[in-house]
């Protein structure tokens, strides 16, 4: 099988090359002969292609012509074996989970380099800037941003930005700086180059990449805070990035001499023009998209090519404008992922959530190839050793300094301390990937004399990076996390305690409490609900919040009533027939608010001032925990297989467990906003059931007081049994109903967008009263 | 500090309260503040609807059996000093202090804090987790998809593993004795009160 793939892939390579070759022979040919006419180039065209001379023998049955689908078919046969080289990388799990699949991407693109170099005897193929900047690197970023976790990134946006502008300020600084000081003490022999050069080139390798990233934080499971502090940190320095890059570009346009006060002023201003000005015109963008799934109720199937081609124009803007196309494309994905969800039908958001995984996942492997296959290429090929050696070392140790000292400036201000593992991890997963290639790409050689120097030292900076920090990742972290807690063989007693504890910390801490409110936070809050909500979203999507919250609470309190007057009615027997019948299935009503809320409600609070306790509780939460990983991965041995087996599978894993995971080729429905969603339903359900029970043993003749009109829905069954007869509610009968009633009343509101006062909330109030057990109970 | 003190003003018996559970002043407030935004109804004792207000808790497979910790058998309601003294059990423990034997057992120490949790099993207190309470925890804490059997047989072994007095259940003293790695995690480590109070305090209250 394998052997097979590599076959495909190393033919469709001699393949490409030797139809080129061909065509070469027969273009030269060809054109010795006829000179095409202005008014037949079509037709001569195919002339050419086919026969040798210029003179029409006959007519051709069948023509060769290449030319005529030269340039697409390239294109969709580079795009087939990136595909395939996918495919070829992904055939052993074994070696993924040891090198990243972007270093094994990255070899095959040398293999093929050399193929081709060897048949064409020059590269013919390399990974040009614009078509990297236009056509490669957009999706990647636009399912960032679409895929962003809001929460987290917001609530970590000091942090983010702090590393992200400061940090990679720094970076470049140092390394030109460093380079610079080496080159004038002669490290690095002749060359001709100078300050600002240096400068330039600092800028250009200073910055984490994110594609780089996530390629590699795929095997190295990180906690949510971590992740998110690196991952935003790659996204946001494109803004310090181009500006930079810019900016010393001008600068030495202009020459040394030109430099003053007024030159360096522009230069800070154009920092805050391009990056504000970038996101300012992403989020416009993301305004244009929701207001216009707002208006597709009638011609659902082309929503998702909208999010596509305004994302790509978003870029594109940006990049006319001279900001900074990254950053507005990030913050179109971010700004109207909500609405566009809530917007769109169920299908198209699936859709556009699935073709983004496919396109950027496409996009990354090409990047990745050709990234290996540019380097078979001996034009560009100079070497410099103290050039390279310092660059690599530069970049390594000044990150490793500049992350530790603003961990330390910033664990002052932070609730919850970034720790020494964090930092290292942050630190040495500072990749540098393609933009920093493709920025060095687009360098003019006239005024830059070192250009290929500096393009070499690049591709050997990225593939340092990416191939070597990639595959001793997660070796480092394993030595660093040794001393931690050893897997031990744990009984089942301790697994069953340990959960336990879990979840009653998790609890309590709910009991206790956040810490204060966040006041911008609110606002922000009741702003989006009150204006932007009517604004973006369609009106039946916010309606049917409203609906189902009045559905909901209509149905159970109707089931409720009417389970009571069976009861009444026939006796208690009737209570262990109807029982399931009773039941609300959740799933299928709360399906699509769920999944907006769910990861909302978990990742909520995550930030400095809404810091759940438990992430204080330093032990606890691993930062990285490669633990989990291997226990979803490998099987646990021992008598009694199956009991602990259970347990491993079966138990609920407890919300400070949960990670969120951004992946870039799992599209996974998210298993914790499954599991709680089920823990959410038993409860609720387990609570009616008590209700149910506390009204047993009432005495008859009540009435219930109904203020809702009713309305006629098929009642779900529910899945799975409850097989929690136990009346063992730990608080009182009356504690019961009211406690059931209220927390529906407050998960409804917790579901709802209620703007206004007079919120649809009737009956709860009032149905309170129940717990005297005195209300008057109305006929259906 | 004036808002503290005019809130603590108002908690009757402070000092007493402050003493037993080893809460500071500041702690006291922020758990004030808590217990007022909780107590919707203002009317100084908190139900079991007021702990089901909050919705995280019904995202907590157990959350249903803490709520029901928080009340004594019997009770309705809970005031603010038996709501201290169950958080208090959570407190870090005092290592400074040092183990007077003729004391009684400081009330975040750590057997305190395993019978918090043998109590979380134990329902009908009656000191012993038996097979059938040790079922509904594990109902309540495994996924739906496990069968009956299955789950019978994990409470089968685990009463096995754990029962030392072969009674075919498991007292307090065979509760303490499974080996926890995380009974010393059981507190807030770095008093996150301790962290969060006086960032509290320092900021304009705002409503």
């Amino acid at each position: 099988m394998a052997c097979r793939t590599c076959l495909w892939l190393l033919g469709t390579t001699f393949f490409t090359c030797t139809v080129r070759l061909v065509v070469e022979g027969t273009e030269v040919g060809a054109t010795q002969g006829s000179q095409p006419e202005p008014g037949v180039v079509g037709s001569n065209h195919s002339q050419a292609g086919g026969g040798h001379g210029s003179s029409i023998s006959g007519i051709q049955i069948v023509t060769f012509k290449w030319h005529h689908v030269e340039a697409p078919y390239l294109i969709a046969l580079w795009i087939l074996v990136a595909g395939v080289s996918k495919m070829v990388v992904e055939l052993n799990h074994s070696l993924t989970s040891v090198i990243p699949e972007s270093a094994l991407l990255i070899l095959i693109g040398w293999i093929l380099g050399g193929i081709i170099y060897g048949a064409d005897k020059m590269q013919t193929f390399t990974l040009t800037p614009t078509v990297f900047f236009f056509y490669l690197l957009p999706q990647v970023i636009l399912d960032a941003g679409y895929f962003m976790p809001n929460k987290l990134f917001f609530s970590n946006m000091g942090a983010i930005l702090v590393y992200a502008v400061i940090g990679t300020c720094w970076n470049a600084a140092t390394v030109g700086l460093g380079l610079w000081g080496c080159w004038l003490g002669g490290a690095m022999g002749d060359i001709d180059i100078g300050l600002l050069q240096f400068l330039l080139f600092g800028s250009l390798i200073a910055a984490v990449d994110p594609v780089a990233v996530i390629a590699v934080f795929e095997e190295v499971h990180v906690n949510e805070v971590l992740f998110i502090m690196v991952f935003g940190e790659s996204l946001l320095n494109d803004g310090v990035t181009v500006v930079l890059f810019n900016v010393f570009d001008a600068f030495v346009s202009l020459g040394g001499a030109e430099i003053d006060a007024v030159e360096i002023i522009k230069g800070i201003i154009s920092f805050f023009v391009v990056a504000f000005g970038g996101s300012l015109v992403g989020i416009i963008f993301a305004l244009l998209i929701s207001l216009l799934t707002r208006c597709t109720k009638n011609i659902q199937i082309i929503e998702p090519g909208f999010i596509f081609i305004l994302g790509y124009l978003s870029y594109l803007t940006a990049e006319m404008l001279s900001l900074s196309a990254i950053l507005s494309i990030v913050f179109c994905g971010i700004c109207c992922q909500k609405y566009i969800n809530a917007n769109m039908d169920e299908r198209s958001v699936t859709t556009v959530r699935y073709v983004m995984k496919v396109f950027a996942n496409g996009s990354e492997t090409i990047i990745f190839v050709f990234l290996g296959i540019s380097a078979i290429d001996p034009a560009v090929w100079v070497w410099n050793t103290g050039f390279i050696l310092l660059t690599l070392l530069f970049i390594f140790v000044f990150r490793f300094i500049g992350v530790f000292l603003l961990t330390w400036i910033l664990n002052k201000y932070r609730l919850v301390p970034l720790e020494f593992i964090d930092q290292v991890v942050m630190s040495y997963g500072g990749l540098r990937g393609a933009v920093a290639y493709g920025l060095v790409a687009m360098l003019d050689e006239n005024k830059f004399k070192e250009k290929n120097l500096m393009v070499s030292t690049t591709l050997i900076v990225v593939y340092f990076t990416v191939m070597l920090q990639g595959i001793t990742m997660k070796p480092l972290v394993t030595w660093l996390k040794v001393k931690r807690a050893a897997v031990t063989e744990l009984t089942l007693a301790e697994k069953i305690q340990n959960r336990t504890f879990d979840h009653m910390l998790v609890a309590i801490e709910d009991i206790s409490g956040q810490i204060g409110h966040n006041y911008m936070r609110d606002k922000w809050h009741n702003f989006e609900e009150r204006w932007l909500c009517w604004f973006l979203m369609k009106p039946s999507a916010r309606k049917s919040r409203d609906y189902i919250f009045n559905i909901f609470h209509q149905l159970n309190l109707k089931d409720a009533m009417s389970y009571v007057k069976e009861g009444e009615r026939r006796g208690s027997l009737a209570f262990v027939r109807n029982e399931t019948k009773a039941d609300v299935d959740f799933n299928k009503k709360f399906r699509a608010s769920f999944s907006e809320i769910m990861p909302d409600i978990m990742a909520d609070n995550m930030g400095p001032d809404h810091v759940p306790l438990s992430s204080i509780l330093q032990d606890i939460v691993p930062s990285v925990c490669l633990v989990m990983h291997e226990q979803d991965l490998t099987m646990r041995e021992s008598e009694d297989f199956n009991a602990h087996h259970l347990l491993q599978q079966h138990l609920y894993r407890g919300r400070k467990q949960h990670r969120h995971r951004y992946s870039r080729s799992h599209l996974e429905t998210n298993r914790d906003e499954n599991e709680v969603q089920e823990i959410f339903q038993r409860t609720m359900r387990s609570r009616l059931e008590s209700f149910k029970s506390a009204k047993m043993g009432v005495a008859p003749a009540k009435k219930i007081q109904t203020k809702h009109q009713k309305k006629d829905k098929p009642q779900k069954m529910p899945n799975g049994n409850s097989s929690d007869k136990s009346k063992n509610h730990p608080y009182g009968d009356k504690g019961t109903c009211s406690l059931l009633f209220t927390s529906l009343l407050h998960y409804m509101k917790w579901l709802t967008i209620t703007t206004s006062p007079s919120s649809p909330i009737k009956g709860p109030p009032t149905s309170c009263g129940m717990h005297n057990n005195t209300v008057p109970l109305k006929g259906d | 500090m004036g808002s503290t003190n005019s809130t603590l003003s108002k908690i009757p018996n402070v000092e007493e309260l402050m003493e037993e559970t080893g809460f500071t002043p500041a702690h006291i407030v922020r758990l004030y503040d808590r217990f007022e935004a909780l107590d919707k109804e203002k009317t100084g004792h908190l139900r079991p609807q007021d702990f089901g207000a909050i919705n995280r808790l019904a995202m907590n497979p157990i959350g249903d059996r803490i709520i029901g910790a928080f009340f004594s058998p019997g009770q309705e309601t809970v005031d603010f000093h038996s709501f201290v003294r169950i958080l208090a059990h959570f407190r870090p423990a005092d290592k400074k202090h040092p183990k007077d034997p003729s004391m009684p057992e400081p009330v975040n120490s750590r057997t305190s804090k395993l019978k918090f949790a043998f109590q979380l099993y134990d329902q009908d207190k009656d000191g012993k987790i038996s097979r059938a309470e040790l079922l509904q925890v594990l109902r309540s804490m495994l996924e739906m998809q496990v069968t009956e059997e299955q789950l019978e047989s994990i409470a089968d072994r685990t009463i096995q593993e754990a029962d030392l007095d072969n009674d075919d259940a498991i007292s307090f003293e065979e509760f303490r004795k499974v080996p926890l790695g995380r009974a010393r995690r059981l507190t807030y480590q770095h008093g996150p009160l301790q962290h969060s109070a006086p960032r509290i305090l320092s900021q304009p209250h705002r409503k």
